[in-house]
């Protein structure tokens, strides 16, 4: 009986005070300031994603458009000496990440959504995406409402997740831990068709022949630079610094960079001014 | 065959080497540690210090009866609420660090437990204090007779710290995940290379226990 | 926390489910082979024995997060297609049974040799000793340990989590990337795995106090 007592009254404290924590302690501290400060950036950015944030065998380090936009960001803000600091994220832990203020600012193919926008606060659009499919060539899916009844299989914490059960009500939606586990998942046909943003379909079509991008874009996904709620002065700084990129012709070099050889990718169309 | 020889690339070997030098810093950090703390927690419980023992008790069975994947997220996405940011290797020791010591005390308490308490009794009546009797009677016979229990947590320690790559703690699996994310051809030789190099490394440990454990015994 | 589980009861409940169903059979089924490998181990066959041996060693040594992964993503590639519950569930079987192969086996070896000698003696066969004798006594004696597999088996059953397996684990990364509410959503499903194993880990330390 005292046990039980015991038992009973631990395990409400704790679930009393381990709540408490779940509640944000939204400290206000300049992000922007702090980093002046430290001449760092710290940024998450993607690991498994090709062409957006890969990490690369030789050196462990993440590369990708994301990752040099990031380092191109850092040095229009902090200046030519400023550090930008990377931390791989997954499209999982971004959010909480952000939110604890592990990492400075996102950017990690994250879409801006009203849901996301509620918590987290977004840079102008950085890089126009759209949800799309990739399928074996032999699939007889020819665009998302085909979906009806098959299996998709989508990464956990990606915003195309949510979009399938708006576009194909009936589809079973499996969810992954990143890309790497979800491209192989298609292959062992754990699924019909593996959904998320086309550019990032694109990358992983390079490398797996008998795969390819289909049903073009069904969603409009602008990629955001996503910073904690309350650090206005940090979502100016990056988007003058955008803008600078985009006046400088450093933005449309980014892009001749990571998807000039992209077959079925018309990089020209993403050219900013 | 090609995909083969391709997967085994120098570069990829490093890189996934470069993987096991962390998972076994990791592991060798949170057995150190989890020995030490799980020893003193094991103590404690065993000695019946009033409150102290239940309530510390208590908490190890919550945590040993929790899945270590979700001690992992708690320590990495519930620490900084309390002012604290762990980087993900730090993370994953100290997620490691707390589940094991919580399972190297239950080892303890119940390794003390079944050396007969008659010793206990028969140390005090001839004039010992009670930690007199622990430390030179209980704890060597006990301790002698948790070898096998705790070697094979610590195997189980390394085996776990693959589920660290949830959180892109860059160890063993993560590393081999980034090979074959490269290169879906990959996989199949890289669960190869992850079996072998996770068997080597554990069963090395599980012989060296067991010879430990009769040299002892 | 108590908008997450009225929201989600559904995925929670469902979770808790597959959590349960998984851990349940991977028991009943590691039960069946890790037992058929612990009499294997201790056959005066040299060959049974090595057998039984190799398969503890290798499923002992290697993560249950690889075996798993490995019935997921390459056994469909070559073989046979297996949705994530069930290459979980194989993977949790395979891993656990080789865990309670060695209880059995310390288990039954644990009961004084000079019994199966003994009962010999008195014109019994090996099997019929095994049967009436040794068994009996073994099975007392690893009844605490098989449960507190029991309960590592319904931990570990969050690796389903990786698979796709619809656990308690994925529901949770599921929940928690819905609503940004990481600790809490993580904190629920917690709550849900201790209703399985604390009081069964409470009620094998009650046996196990028992038969000392």
């Amino acid at each position: 009986m005292k046990k039980k007592f015991w038992l009973v009254s631990f395990l409400t404290i704790i679930l009393v005070v381990l709540s408490g924590c779940g509640k944000q302690n939204s400290s206000q501290q300049s992000v922007l300031k702090n980093a002046r400060a430290s001449n760092t950036l710290t940024w998450g950015v993607k690991g498994d994603t090709k062409l957006f944030g890969l990490i690369d065998v030789a050196d462990g380090q993440s590369k990708g458009f994301d990752v040099d936009m990031a380092k191109h960001i850092t040095k229009h803000i902090l200046g030519p000496k400023g550090k930008a600091k990377m931390v791989t994220v997954t499209s999982q832990s971004r959010t909480p990440l952000l939110k604890n203020g592990n990492v400075d600012a996102v950017i990690a193919t994250m879409s801006i959504t009203p849901e996301r926008e509620k918590i987290l606060d977004f840079s102008h659009s950085y890089f126009d995406a759209g949800q799309s499919l990739l399928v074996p060539k032999s699939s007889t899916i020819r665009s998302a409402k085909d979906l009806n009844g098959k299996t998709v299989i989508g990464v956990v914490g990606s915003n195309s997740v949510n979009n399938i059960h708006k576009v194909a009500p009936h589809a079973k939606v499996v969810e992954l831990q990143d890309y790497a586990q979800a491209v192989n998942a298609l292959k062992s046909k754990q699924g019909d068709a593996l959904t998320t943003d086309n550019g990032i379909l694109y990358g992983l079509a390079v490398e797996n022949h008998g795969f390819e991008v289909r049903g073009g874009t069904f969603t409009k996904e602008p990629y955001g630079v996503a910073v904690n709620k309350g650090q206005d002065d940090l979502t100016k700084a990056i988007n003058q610094a955008i803008l600078e990129m985009q006046h400088s012709g450093e933005y449309n070099h980014l892009i001749k960079k990571w998807f000039g050889d992209v077959p079925g990718f018309d990089y020209k169309e993403l050219y900013r001014k | 065959m090609q995909n083969w020889i391709n997967a085994y690339s120098w570069l990829n070997i490093r890189f996934l080497l470069l993987g096991l030098g962390v998972t076994i810093f990791i592991s060798v950090v949170a057995v150190v540690l989890s020995f030490i703390l799980g020893s003193i927690l094991g103590i404690i419980r065993y000695s019946k210090i009033k409150y102290v023992s239940a309530i510390l008790g208590f908490f190890v069975d919550l945590i040993r009866n929790l899945p270590l994947l979700l001690i992992i997220f708690f320590t990495y996405f519930g620490l900084p609420n309390f002012g604290f940011k762990p980087d993900t290797i730090l993370a994953a020791i100290i997620a490691m660090t707390v589940f094991e010591s919580a399972m190297v005390a239950e080892i303890v308490r119940s390794g003390i437990n079944a050396v007969d308490i008659g010793q206990m009794e028969g140390a005090r009546s001839v004039g010992m204090s009670f930690l007199q009797a622990l430390w030179h009677i209980i704890l060597p016979q006990a301790y002698k007779k948790m070898i096998p229990a705790m070697i094979s947590q610590f195997v189980s320690l390394i085996k776990d710290t693959s589920l660290a790559t949830i959180i892109v703690v860059p160890e063993m699996m993560q590393h081999a995940q980034v090979i074959y994310g490269q290169n879906a051809n990959y996989i199949l030789p890289m669960f190869v290379a992850l079996a072998v190099l996770y068997f080597i490394v554990c069963f090395t440990l599980s012989l060296i226990g067991n010879h430990i454990d009769k040299r002892l015994a | 926390m108590i908008n997450i589980i009225t929201h989600y009861s559904h995925q929670l409940l469902s979770g808790f489910g597959w959590t349960l169903l998984s851990s349940v059979l991977a028991l009943f089924f590691s039960l069946i082979i890790g037992s058929l490998f612990a009499i294997m181990e201790i056959l005066p066959n040299k060959t049974a024995r090595f057998v039984g041996r190799a398969y503890v060693e290798l499923f002992r040594n290697i993560p249950l997060l690889v075996i798993t992964m490995f019935f997921y993503l390459i056994i469909p590639l070559y073989l046979v297609k297996i949705n994530g519950f069930t290459a979980g569930t194989i993977g949790l079987t395979l891993y656990t049974s080789a865990f309670i192969a060695e209880t059995i086996r310390s288990g039954i070896q644990s009961v004084d040799t000079g019994q199966m000698e003994g009962a010999r003696s008195v014109g019994m066969t090996y099997w019929q000793a095994m049967r009436y004798i040794i068994l009996p006594q073994a099975f007392k004696i690893v009844i605490p340990p098989l449960g507190n597999q029991f309960v590592n088996l319904v931990k570990n059953s969050s690796v389903l989590a990786f698979v796709a397996g619809f656990d308690l684990m994925y529901q949770a990364n599921s929940i928690a990337s819905t609503t940004f509410d990481t600790i809490n959503s993580y904190l629920v499903i917690g709550v849900l795995y201790l209703i399985i194993t604390m009081p069964l880990s409470y009620y094998m330390r009650y046996l196990e106090k028992k038969i000392a």
